[in-house]
């Protein structure tokens, strides 16, 4: 034991003021409490998009049926996707980031407290200008509310000329504004993890978690930018006259394209590598046994990073771009399916050997682990363009992307809020409602998203807000209805986990998995300043050092 | 472990090849029952049987050539899922925790340079195959080099409806395309260049290609080749704004005779009925023609669709309502009724002129 | 309630890691040169595919002397930075306040050219294709020189009340990495526009 240990008592405090307990939350530089509000925020906007998705299901439930109008319609499906992508998929990820790595890390706040603070209330606002929309999108008679171009906002549907109004320019601004708060969070992950480690934590000693959020924030520097910039280029076109997606004046609907999925490819990543994160720390912990191949791992990642700023334009294999340039994306986004296979195969060579706890975070990282695998080879068939140019712009496509994130990104998450809560709160959250939870949103999320390869197959194309009887899609229309409204089900069960649990559940302690990170060795809430003394580290698992003297990790590195 | 069922992979990936065509046909026994769920046989007012839009039913050499080569990838990545799926089933089963472990952890393994190699090379290998079998499909549709005697046909694609012009036989037609079957041993196959007035649309009948978009500025060309006769089905894939779910497209593949007689029918001027002449005045003094054309008149609007030949199609309004006279009717007084945010205004006609135009437009065979 | 102890074995020697604040600047550097990168695509794509209105070729005039002040500045501020990690407080201010003078002729030049391309030439950014793409361009690099002339500015303030000393270096170099950023953007934009561009 080294000399400097101190003992330091976590007391209790007089109760507050909620006014003063309300405005610390808010004026908080404190990277754990930024966390816990990106995580909370998110999980609001869950609810919204959720209720989104719900209402385009309920339309879509069989044909010509009339319980929204197109108009409407059309709103529900572009703010369902802007919602999830950009205001709850992103925020939960920086939120996990924010409040682990400083702790994963052996430091006590991330590089830049305040810039922190500034990049989550960005993001915040940038939520809030989206939805304000509905208010104060009324620009011309009968062209206001919430934007209808699609997530994607293809030229020259988002052009002066056919989204008068202001409604597609909430969708431009609220996404700049938060994806300003995108970048300066990138930034602060960067400078946090090769400025902030603690001694002996050697870039190759650092946990996967660290590693992978490292390679997300470098992605995120230029992943957003380019759709920032054709963001500013849609602003000057629509208000200063420009002319850069302007086909009358010979511009290109092609270039936004280009500009949208140069981002919108990386960006897919850059949700998924925070779920490889949660991954590669709860696998392990489950089944006892370190990470399979952690050199490979990262390599694997970074290899990852790099191939997929390659492969954006499988999301134009329609357009019409020549076959040389077809051919090249499709050998890119197939090679891409490598290193990310590495990265499954290592995971079940984690598992393999090793004795399984199918405690809750196991068992939605088994279900992330059966589903991605799905994903990656519904991708492998899209990334035949031929296939691709039946396959595009068709359910299918919606399946696949809705298996990579939900069944991918969002079991992981549920893992993540299953393993990491303790941490957070100092309580378990309940095992059988866990479960519940669990059985119940696997039943709902297969049920919908494997029905609905099948209208793809069968020519359903996506955004249409009713299809003809005579097309034979209402059966299967009807049961992925009814998925959802499973899954629905489920997300009210997990919200009730974690609200109950935070008051009725059983007390964590510092570790209540025996696992073998830095963020273990803490009290559960860890103290504002983390670490009493900064830790010294000697291996990737230092707590399996502490715990295993005989037979330590250093040993073997 | 791992590395022998890699092994196991190579060799069925080479067999899977040899047998291509057995497993196509297992496929194709796996897939009957898509098949008869999407043909539901719904009868063309002409009597012919429509086809589905089903990607697994080709009836043209692109399509054909798609869906072999989907045949081929789904088999890849079918054996690829049975074997990750079986080694996780049985990590799952084999390694899980039981009550005479506890308190002991297994042994501590951190990697193993030769699996990480195999199940690196292998993957590759795979990707090798699968993309110089896609190159090759890539190259055989889209570089098709076109026939003299092709048909061509220039397809427009406005907010919600489709333009249809045959610049070599001097025909303009809206929504519902006829074009000649093609016999394999002697194909006559159409070219179709693709423009936009507007946004950005999407062609995509399954059953005889795959989608090609429509992009203002950005010309795009496809081809097909039809082999049997029949109305085959499809619709607008690109979100092109409100009423993008309702811009269906209905291909009429033409036996020769039925073609050629089509083609002459179409060249017609529109057909001059003296009954009709209150309901051409109505048309002519309403603004009517500012967006329509009906040819032989003074009529020559571009924005909406060509009238000419209205009543040789069995929609309107884009497949959004059967071409009968009380939809005909109701378009014509109201279209907001059956195609919401459609670009065409109503004229609010009082109800003689409303019914003048409709006998007008029931004379345009 | 709960007591801390964090002591694991093998200690392990000195452990020098990187200044947050320049790596914070390089990661800023990176992203705003992915911003840059698109707007020069943009520039480049439209290249002679305007349907009206003045080219290129018959417009521009290249700013060679302006140029020339923005690209010394970057000396200029990478002295006044040398002066100041070594103490010598009066030659760092005067060679910030050079740098500062000659990024804001720069910035006069480009107001000079605006000027005249609007007023004699009737080049506006809704022209055509050639005007939105370069004064999009042109003006994105100018915004940023304006964002740094600000920054320069407030350090210049407080080093004329005697405030900058030598421990305020590692904040100055920081912000001298930005400056030389803006400088290598023009030395791109000065070749695409001017150079390739016509």
């Amino acid at each position: 034991m080294s000399s400097n240990v101190i003992t330091v008592s976590v007391g209790q405090t007089d109760a507050k003021p909620w006014v003063d307990e309300l405005h610390q939350w808010l004026a908080t530089v404190d990277h754990k409490r930024l966390g816990i509000l990106y995580i909370v925020s998110a999980l609001m906007f869950l609810l919204i998009g959720g209720v989104e998705a719900l209402i385009i299901r309920i339309q879509l439930m069989h044909s010509h049926n009339n319980f929204v109008s197109p108009e409407v319609f059309n709103r529900m499906f572009t703010m369902h996707g802007t919602t999830m992508i950009f205001f709850v998929a992103m925020p939960v990820l920086f939120g996990f980031a924010n409040y682990l790595v400083p702790l994963m890390i052996g430091a006590r706040d991330m590089a830049f407290p305040r810039l922190n603070a500034f990049s989550f209330w960005l993001s915040f606002l940038g939520a809030l200008l989206l939805y304000f929309s509905f208010l104060g999108g009324s620009g011309l008679y009968g062209a206001g509310n919430a934007p209808d171009v699609g997530w994607w906002s293809y030229a020259p549907l988002g052009a002066r000329a056919f989204s008068p109004g202001h409604s597609s320019d909430y969708w431009t601004l609220s996404l700049l504004v938060s994806g300003f708060g995108s970048i300066g969070t990138a930034i602060n992950i960067i400078a946090t993890i090769l400025c902030l480690r603690c001694p002996g934590m050697k870039l190759n000693r650092m946990p996967l978690f660290a590693w992978l959020n490292l390679v997300m924030a470098g992605m995120v520097l230029i992943a957003i930018t380019p759709l920032s910039a054709a963001q500013i280029m849609l602003l000057i076109d629509r208000y200063l006259g420009g002319h850069f997606f302007d086909t009358q004046a010979g511009g290109s609907a092609v270039l936004w394209m280009h500009f949208f999925w140069i981002f919108g490819h990386p960006e897919v990543y850059v949700l998924i590598i925070p779920c490889f994160a949660f991954m590669s720390e709860i696998i392990p912990v489950f089944s006892r046994k370190p990470i399979f191949g952690y050199p490979v791992m990262v390599a694997a990642t970074v290899c990852i990073a790099f191939v997929s700023m390659s492969v954006w334009a499988h999301h134009m294999f329609t357009i019409g771009m020549n076959s040389y340039a077809n051919s090249f994306f499709t050998l890119t986004t197939m090679a891409v399916g490598v290193p990310t296979g590495i990265k499954l195969f290592n995971w079940i060579g984690t598992m393999w050997g090793g004795r399984i706890q199918f405690k809750t975070p196991m068992l939605f990282s088994i279900g992330f682990l059966f589903q991605f695998l799905i994903a990656g080879l519904t991708g492998i068939m899209m990334a035949a363009s031929p296939f691709d140019w039946q396959l595009s712009l068709s359910y299918f496509v919606v399946a696949h992307f809705h298996y990579v994130i939900v069944g991918g990104i969002l079991f992981a998450l549920f893992a993540a809020f299953y393993y990491w809560y303790p941490k957070m709160t100092g309580r378990m959250l309940s095992e059988s409602l866990g479960k519940w939870h669990f059985w119940l949103f696997l039943i709902g999320f297969h049920l919908t998203f494997d029905v609905m390869h099948v209208p793809g197959i069968l020519g359903m194309p996506r955004r249409i807000y009713t299809y003809e009887p005579s097309r034979g899609w209402d059966t299967l229309n009807f049961i992925i209805s009814v998925g959802a409204f499973i899954q629905a089900l489920a997300i009210l069960v997990f919200i009730a986990n974690l609200i109950v649990s935070y008051f009725k559940g059983n007390k964590a302690g510092n570790d209540p998995w025996d696992a073998w990170t830095l963020e273990w060795s803490i009290s559960s809430p860890p103290a504002p300043y983390n670490f009493a003394t900064v830790p010294t580290v000697a291996s990737r698992r230092p707590l399996w050092d502490e715990k295993h003297p005989e037979d330590p990790d250093s040993r073997y590195e | 472990m791992a590395r022998n069922s890699g092994v196991k992979n190579g060799r069925k990936e080479m067999s899977a090849r040899r047998t291509k065509s057995v497993l196509s046909r297992c496929w194709q026994i796996v897939l009957l029952p898509l098949w008869s769920t999407s043909a539901l046989w719904a009868v063309g007012t002409d009597g012919t049987p429509n086809n589905g839009t089903n990607i697994f039913s080709p009836a043209s050499t692109p399509a054909k050539s798609i869906a072999d080569l989907s045949i081929f990838v789904l088999v890849i990545t079918g054996i690829i899922f049975v074997v990750v799926f079986a080694l996780l089933f049985y990590s799952v089963v084999k390694f899980r925790m039981r009550a005479i472990d506890a308190g002991r952890e297994p042994a501590q393994v951190y990697g193993s340079t030769q699996i990480e190699l195999a199940w690196t090379i292998i993957p590759t290998l795979i990707v090798v195959v699968l993309f110089l079998a896609t190159a090759r499909v890539i190259h055989a549709v889209q570089d098709a080099p076109e026939p003299s005697d092709a048909v061509e046909v220039t397809v427009i694609g406005h907010q919600y409806w489709w333009e249809f012009r045959y610049p070599k036989l001097g025909i303009v037609t809206a929504n519902e395309l006829h074009i000649p079957v093609s016999n394999p041993s002697h194909p006559t196959p159409t070219f179709v260049q693709l423009l936009s007035a507007d946004t950005d649309h999407s062609f995509w009948v399954p059953e005889l290609a795959g989608k090609t978009d429509l992009i203002p500025n950005h010309p795009n060309r496809m081809w097909v080749d039809p082999q049997r006769t029949g109305v085959f089905l499809g619709q607008c894939a690109q979100y092109c704004g409100t009423q993008h779910a309702k811009m269906l497209l209905r291909i009429s593949v033409d036996g020769p005779e039925d073609f050629a007689s089509w083609v002459r029918s179409q060249q017609k001027p529109g057909v001059e009925d003296a009954g009709a002449i209150a309901g051409r005045r109505v048309f002519e003094r309403n603004a009517c023609m500012n967006c329509h054309a009906v040819a032989g008149t003074p009529a020559d609007g571009r924005f909406g669709p060509d009238l000419t030949h209205l009543m040789s199609r069995t929609t309107l309004a884009a497949g959004a309502a059967e071409n009968t006279h009380d939809n005909l009717r109701l378009w014509i007084q109201n279209p907001s009724v059956i195609k919401p945010s459609s670009l065409m205004p109503s004229m609010k006609l009082s109800d003689a002129d409303l019914d003048a135009v409709v006998s007008y437009m029931e004379t345009l065979h | 309630m709960s007591a801390e102890t964090t002591s694991f074995p093998n200690t392990v020697p000195a452990w020098d890691l990187p200044s947050r604040g320049k790596i914070a600047m390089a990661g800023l550097i990176v992203a705003e040169s992915a911003i840059f990168t698109i707007f020069v695509v943009a520039y480049l794509f439209y290249l002679g595919k305007s349907i009206t209105g003045p080219t290129p070729r018959e417009v521009l005039e290249t700013p060679i002397f302006y140029t020339i002040c923005l690209l010394s500045s970057s000396l200029t501020i990478h002295l006044a930075a040398k002066f100041l990690a070594r103490g010598i407080a009066f030659a760092f201010l005067a060679f910030w306040l050079l740098t500062i003078a000659l990024g804001g002729l720069f910035f006069y030049g480009t107001a000079q050219e605006w000027h005249r391309l609007i007023y004699e030439h009737g080049l506006t950014i809704s022209t055509n294709l050639f005007g939105t793409t370069y004064y999009s361009l042109v003006g994105l690099h100018g915004f940023h020189v304006t964002a740094g002339l600000i920054m320069l500015t407030i350090v210049a303030v407080f080093g004329l009340g005697g405030r900058v000393g030598v421990e305020q270096s590692g904040h100055i170099e920081v912000l001298s990495m930005y400056w030389h950023f803006v400088d290598a953007v023009w030395v791109v934009v000065f070749t695409v526009v001017y150079v390739l561009g016509r």
